[in-house]
């Protein structure tokens, strides 16, 4: 069994000790050397033991749950192992279900340690008791509550093969106040399999060789791929396989940096705000091979339009992924490193000069109609577009670039410049604002030796702001931008295209972003102006320890290209 | 396309909260279920799921590998009518004098070939097993005569064909039986 750790499992035993303690023993014998949480009644024998043990487990306290999930998250993303957060029971469990569910739809590996009341109250409306089991079932991968102090090893072991392997996702474990009192003899196994969920799978080789016959014949092939890739760890069969075939390829937002930016065969974003090449020849290609990603509606806008013309080939982990909204002709099901692996010596170099000249071509018309615009804007309001290719000036495409939700995270991960994988962090299938500050806390301590810079809407860092208290706290070395437009820009951006500039609750009067930074101790600045934003990126990276930056943007920018909702991919605008 | 009854049948661990996790799936794409039904299989440890739901093919075979997906269920199966072999059972309660006053009854009990299973003074309890059209026709006939009560239970069904479940565990504790040797 494949496992995504740098160390392995361990086994582990140890006589007549308490639950609270297993579950740090547990913690240790999975590699775990980090947590995110808060304090409360019913996970206080944990705690307990988290003091007891902070010599090799580093807490950190978050100002809230949803940030110990986001942070949980930004630290699986950056270091592709499990990222923990731990909650007590009722608004503390409740607290974490944004994280969840975004870890759900993301496919980020986490795992949720709660505590609940004593099992002879449950179901007794006892203090903070809630149903944390019944919340998180349809968010979670797999969730269980503990009531046995002699569960703890089993399931701890089970919840972290669970959360990494496979379609890696989040795992809750409830854990009542009498199972981590209990004393107990623990011996610690980690789980190598269960018998009801198949994890991985052997590639199909009558698949594999159809799907190469579909390459191999292909005049105009396009690939696109998405996290898959990276969660697969797959980044170098698939850089070879596209530099061996020659097929140009182009990214969903979550797969964003397995493939370097500036690769000559990376073509760009699809999706509704995704490059106009891609998404225009998407309905022109003869042949679709879609590798680790799902086909979401931000992608593929109407389905009914979509690629009808083209064969289409799927490498996907997830069974329940294949012919769910697009229906393909060849599936490849299991671990995309393995079908690319196994697909490479199949597959020939493509003669595709013509198709290639159509990307070019068509990059042009959107390097003419958008990018210059947004990058070297003749206007006197500064644009979140310059705001990004200043960035890539001065931080070459090395940084970890974590986004929120809304325009800003649409023109970041168009324009940020990427050289390494796991180097792009956003929330992508559920959309969570005040996702970016905590997330990147937690992508800065998963990956503590590169650059990180968040770069936040005004809206969705107010809606985690409390979180400048845990950079504070643990003196993290985040960069924080925020671009400020003073609006909801995307939703303003909708409200003006479909809704007849009707702007209903989407102009923020916001606080003095500055002092807020300043009152936690970190360096911060605000810039409106062009002259000011290079030095002030450069101040920004070249000062240690966290920096904030406010950049006053135009007010009411629109992102283009895009593909209004429910349209097709050939419907794409660019103005 | 067309919607018809479809027979899902699933083998689980016996996990507290799986009914929720399952059903959950129905109602995130608000599919109302039409009879769920639990209990053990012919396999100890493992528990078997008879959901009858009203659905398009295309619908159905998208379900059924979400709820495949679940880490506690071992393999789920969709069929057609005319794949399995199924039942429902369903009691009917009527006072006794309709039974010594009303003869007909006497006869519609005896062509039904229900079954009698208790009788007091006061009432008494018949029970019908059968297709959904039996049931309901034995509830109809009875209805003029005072029912004091009506249940039906989900559908059980088995399959025609073979579902391999113990093949499916075998299989992983060979491997697991290698995985120790190797």
């Amino acid at each position: 069994m494949k496992t995504k750790t740098a160390s392995q499992p361990t086994t582990v035993q140890a006589k007549n000790i308490s639950g609270a303690e297993a579950v740090i023993r547990c913690l240790l014998a999975e590699g775990v050397d980090l947590v995110y949480g808060y304090p409360g009644g019913a996970i206080m024998p944990i705690y307990d033991e988290l003091y007891k043990f902070q010599d090799q487990l580093h807490h950190v306290l978050t100002r809230h749950e949803q940030g110990a999930t986001h942070m949980a998250q930004g630290y699986a993303r950056t270091s592709g192992k499990v990222g923990v957060a731990m909650a007590t029971s009722g608004p503390g469990a409740t607290n974490l279900v944004t994280g969840i569910a975004d870890a759900q739809i993301d496919s980020t590996p986490m795992v949720c340690i709660t505590g609940q009341v004593a099992s002879h109250l449950l179901g007794s409306d006892a203090f903070q008791e809630t149903d944390i089991i019944g919340i998180s079932t349809s968010v979670t991968k797999w969730n269980y509550q503990i009531t046995k102090v002699s569960e703890i090893p089993s399931i701890l072991a089970k919840a972290f093969f669970i959360a990494r392997s496979g379609r890696p996702g989040p795992v809750l474990i409830d854990i009542t106040k009498d199972a981590q009192f209990d004393f107990f003899d623990f011996e610690y196994v980690p789980c190598t399999g269960i018998r009801s969920y198949q994890s991985d799978f052997p590639i199909a080789q009558d698949a594999l060789s159809q799907a190469a016959t579909l390459i191999n014949a292909a005049k105009k092939p396009l690939i696109v791929w998405g996290q898959g890739v990276i969660l697969g760890e797959a980044e170098a069969a698939f850089k070879t396989f596209v530099e061996k075939t020659g097929i140009p390829a182009a990214w969903t937002i979550l797969g964003l940096s397995a493939l370097e930016t500036d690769h000559p065969l990376n073509m760009g974003m699809v999706g509704m705000h995704g490059n106009y090449a891609p998404n225009l020849l998407t309905n022109e290609c003869d042949l679709l091979i879609a590798i680790g990603m799902r086909f979401d509606d931000r992608v593929t806008g109407s389905l009914d339009t979509y690629a009808k013309q083209a064969k289409i080939i799927h490498l996907e982990i997830d069974p329940a992924e294949v012919n769910k909204n697009v229906m393909v002709d060849v599936a490849v099901l299991g671990n995309c490193k393995d079908s690319l692996e196994q697909l490479l010596p199949h597959v020939q170099p493509l003669e595709l000069t013509a198709w290639k000249a159509r990307f070019h071509e068509l990059n042009a018309i959107e390097e003419e109609k958008v990018i210059q615009k947004d990058l070297y804007p003749t206007k006197e309001g500064l644009t979140m577009g310059e705001t990004l290719r200043v960035i890539n000036e001065h931080s070459g495409g090395d940084a970890i670039i974590v986004t929120d939700v809304g325009q800003h995270q649409m023109v970041a991960c168009r324009y940020a410049k990427f050289n390494q994988s796991k180097s792009n962090v956003t929330s992508g299938g559920l959309g969570t604002m005040g996702f970016a500050l905590p997330a990147a806390i937690g992508a800065k301590m998963g990956a503590p030796k590169r650059q990180v810079i968040a770069i936040i809407g005004d809206g969705g860092y107010q809606m985690t702001i409390q979180e400048l208290g845990t950079i504070f706290q643990q003196r993290l070395d985040v960069k924080i931008v925020v671009l400020n437009n003073e609006f909801l820009g995307m939703v303003r951006q909708w409200q003006q295209l479909f809704f007849d500039k009707r702007y209903a609750s989407t102009e923020m009067i916001n606080p003095d972003f500055i002092a807020i930074a300043k009152a936690y101790g970190i360096a911060a600045k605000c810039v409106d102006q062009r002259e000011e934003l290079s030095p002030a990126i450069a101040t920004m990276l070249n000062t240690p320890g966290p920096y904030f930056l406010e950049v006053r943007v135009e007010k009411e920018d629109n992102v283009f290209p895009m593909i209004p909702s429910g349209a097709s991919v050939s419907d794409i605008r660019l103005e | 396309m067309e919607k018809k009854l479809y027979t899902i049948s699933i083998y689980t661990e016996n996990n507290v909260g799986l009914v929720n996790r399952i059903s959950a799936i129905f109602l995130k794409r608000h599919i109302n279920i039409r009879s769920l039904t639990t209990s053990p299989s012919e396999i100890p440890e493992v528990f078997r799921f008879v959901i009858v739901v009203k659905m398009t093919l295309e619908g159905i075979q998208k379900i059924v590998k979400q709820i495949e997906k679940q880490v506690d269920v071992i393999k789920a199966f969709y069929h057609t009518d005319e794949e399995t072999i199924y039942v429902e059972s369903a009691l009917y309660k009527i006072t006794s004098t309709a039974l010594f006053e009303e003869r007909q009854i006497q006869n519609i009990i005896k062509e039904s070939q229900a079954k009698m299973v208790t009788v007091s003074p006061e009432f008494f309890v018949i029970e019908k097993t059968g297709f959904r059209e039996e049931t309901e026709k034995l509830y109809n006939d009875l209805k003029p005569y005072g029912l004091l009560q009506f249940v039906r239970s989900g559908r059980i069904s088995v399959t025609k064909a073979k579902m391999g479940i113990s093949d499916i565990l075998n299989t992983f504790n060979a491997t697991k039986q290698d995985e120790k040797k190797s």
